[in-house]
């Protein structure tokens, strides 16, 4: 079986967000970079999938150099080889554009299954998985915890709404957009850190992947929330902070 | 071009009715005709769809379009995707409006794609342009964002974000579409929906809820804000990532995938407060959040916050809530 796994690199979870001068996305001198978690948990399905069943696990990712390092990342935890789509402007890209530049890097590598995360933690969109199944012509499925190999294609588990599943058959090659939580994330072995170190990275860039970059939706300034309810903040030490929020609760809120 | 249609979607359980989320998006969809002077219109896909069509016709509404099919008995992406394209090529809206509901998130990014276009998704507010607000960074910041593509420009709205009740009487004219669909055409087969794993925590009844988050750092810790609870005589819940770690029960979580929750006081501990945990329990009365990061999205959700270690504040609030009810 061959697997592709797209997988997208992210501000880590607890960056501090600061938005940049134009006032367009946020500051990323300084930040900390991390694998997508729901990326992270397709690569496990993938990983799992090639042991069960043997194949070839690539990874897939788009943006600039320090992409780089998420990919090397996704190596050492077993992936075989990657392909890096050198595109420094991934953020002015809406979910069409990129896509189309994953669907064409994907298209010569002709896998029986694709897979990537539900959404990404940055932009939150959820939609890269679904278009590239579309661009592709392959049918797919969303929000999956679970993926079994059958003798025409594959059983997978589809999560709804407020704890209703479903199961889901359907044929190869597909593309799965993988919830979290399915599985447990392994850790990179020493050993598998050495290898990454020699695996195969392709780079391709986004001008030889001959994709047109026209734009359906443009996200024109970001700002930072405004406050939906006024948050009353308890100062002080921990004790204070602890004991004024007691009394609050009991005689402001009257909750307990 | 024909205006403002928006898709309705069949509420879970008997009765045919059109869900809640359906009626924000047709809130939604008379913000918009406020601000473009278009008509709204909505349509229902389906196998049988001449239940929901009469309910929604009984709305202030342009057109009410029944798009049926029998091999859309039961949602397919394929099935769904194909319809629909099928009878926005022919209508050509303006704008289409979606519940952002998760069988919207498995089509409507490739129905726009098909259409060239790309879903506004998960939208929470609607401004003079038209603008459209999205969540970015898992709510800690807003993005705004502008159509420009030729052709429809598809937005689908976050539950809560417009009022259902806002929608107001009227008589719509009722028309059916057939579109055309080969049964080779839908390449998944989807089984009945099923319950997971039976539900043993009712979280939807209880009136304190201490909830805890990613901040809490190992199962280890865990007993610390089991303890705050039993001193609140609280129930335990969780945000998503406690539950994917096996640290606690499945049907501990509350949020959109989990259990929704309105109890008199949610204490959220090391919890970020990302927007799917939000729409868990944006319906608590008071709100209490602790967590280390004061930009941390939990806090605009929060009647009162503490800015802090949660390794120092849980101690100490367990002995202040002990000290109180002495």
């Amino acid at each position: 079986m061959k697997i592709i796994v797209a997988i997208k690199q992210v501000p880590e979870r607890d960056a501090q967000v600061r938005i940049d001068a134009a006032g367009k996305w946020i500051e990323e001198a300084g930040l900390q970079w991390a694998l997508n978690e729901s990326d992270a948990y397709a690569l496990e399905e993938a990983l799992q999938l090639k042991e069960k069943h043997g194949g070839e696990v690539v990874v897939l990712s788009a943006g600039p150099e320090r992409v780089g390092s998420t990919i090397r990342e996704a190596l050492a935890k077993g992936a075989d080889r990657a392909i890096q789509i050198d595109c420094a402007n991934l953020g002015n890209r809406d979910a069409l554009s990129v896509a189309k530049l994953l669907a064409a890097a994907v298209k010569p590598e002709n896998p029986d299954l694709v897979l990537t995360g539900l959404q990404s933690d940055d932009l939150g969109l959820g939609q890269t998985g679904v278009i590239l199944a579309e661009l592709l012509s392959l049918p797919h499925a969303s929000l999956i915890l679970h993926v079994e190999k059958t003798e025409t294609g594959l059983t997978v588990k589809r999560e709804w709404e407020e704890g209703w599943f479903q199961t889901v058959e359907m044929p190869t090659p597909a593309v799965l957009t993988i919830q979290s939580g399915g599985n447990k994330l392994r850790y990179a072995t020493l050993m598998g850190i050495k290898r990454a170190k020699t695996k195969e990275v392709r780079q391709v860039t986004a001008a030889e992947l001959a994709v047109d970059s026209a734009q359906a939706v443009v996200l024109e300034r970001v700002a930072l929330p405004t406050k939906q309810k006024s948050t009353q903040i308890l100062p002080g030490t921990a004790k204070e902070a602890a004991a004024a929020l007691v009394e609050k609760l009991k005689f402001e809120a009257r909750v307990l | 071009m024909s205006g403002i249609w928006v898709v309705l979607e069949e509420r879970d359980g008997p009765g045919g009715k059109v869900s809640r989320i359906s009626w924000e998006a047709v809130a939604a969809g008379q913000r918009l005709a406020a601000l473009t002077g278009l008509a709204v219109n909505a349509v229902v896909a389906g196998a049988q769809t001449e239940t929901l069509a009469a309910e929604a016709a009984s709305k202030k509404l342009e057109k009410v379009a029944r798009v049926e099919h029998p091999l859309l008995a039961t949602y397919t992406a394929d099935g769904f995707s194909l319809a629909l394209q099928q009878f926005f090529e022919a209508e050509k809206p303006d704008y289409v409006i979606l519940p952002h509901t998760y069988q919207v998130r498995d089509y409507a990014p490739a129905l726009a794609a098909r259409l060239g276009e790309v879903l506004i998704g998960d939208v929470t507010a609607i401004g003079e342009g038209p603008v459209f607000t999205r969540q970015l960074m898992q709510g800690r910041l807003n993005g705004f964002y502008r159509h420009t593509g030729g052709g429809p420009c598809f937005v689908s709205v976050q539950a809560g974000a417009f009022r259902a009740d806002t929608v107001e009487a009227g008589m719509a004219e009722v028309t059916v579409f057939s579109p055309t669909i080969e049964a080779t055409q839908i390449r998944t087969r989807p089984s009945e929906r099923y319950r997971g794993s039976a539900q043993t925590v009712d979280l939807g009844s209880a009136q304190l809820i201490v909830s805890v988050g990613r901040g809490i750092k190992d199962a280890d810790n865990l007993h610390m804000v089991q303890e705050l609870a039993t001193a609140l005589g609280a129930e335990l819940g969780a945000s998503r990532p406690i539950c994917d770690n096996g640290w606690l029960p499945m049907d501990r979580q509350i949020g959109s995938s989990g259990q929704t929750v309105s109890p008199k006081l949610y204490l959220a501990v090391g919890i970020s407060g990302a927007i799917q945990h939000l729409v868990g329990m944006k319906g608590s009365q008071c709100v209490v959040a602790i967590n280390k990061d004061p930009g941390a999205p939990i806090f605009e959700a929060a009647d009162y916050g503490i800015v802090g270690d949660l390794f120092e504040v849980v101690p100490a609030l367990i002995e202040a809530v002990k000290a109180a009810k002495q």
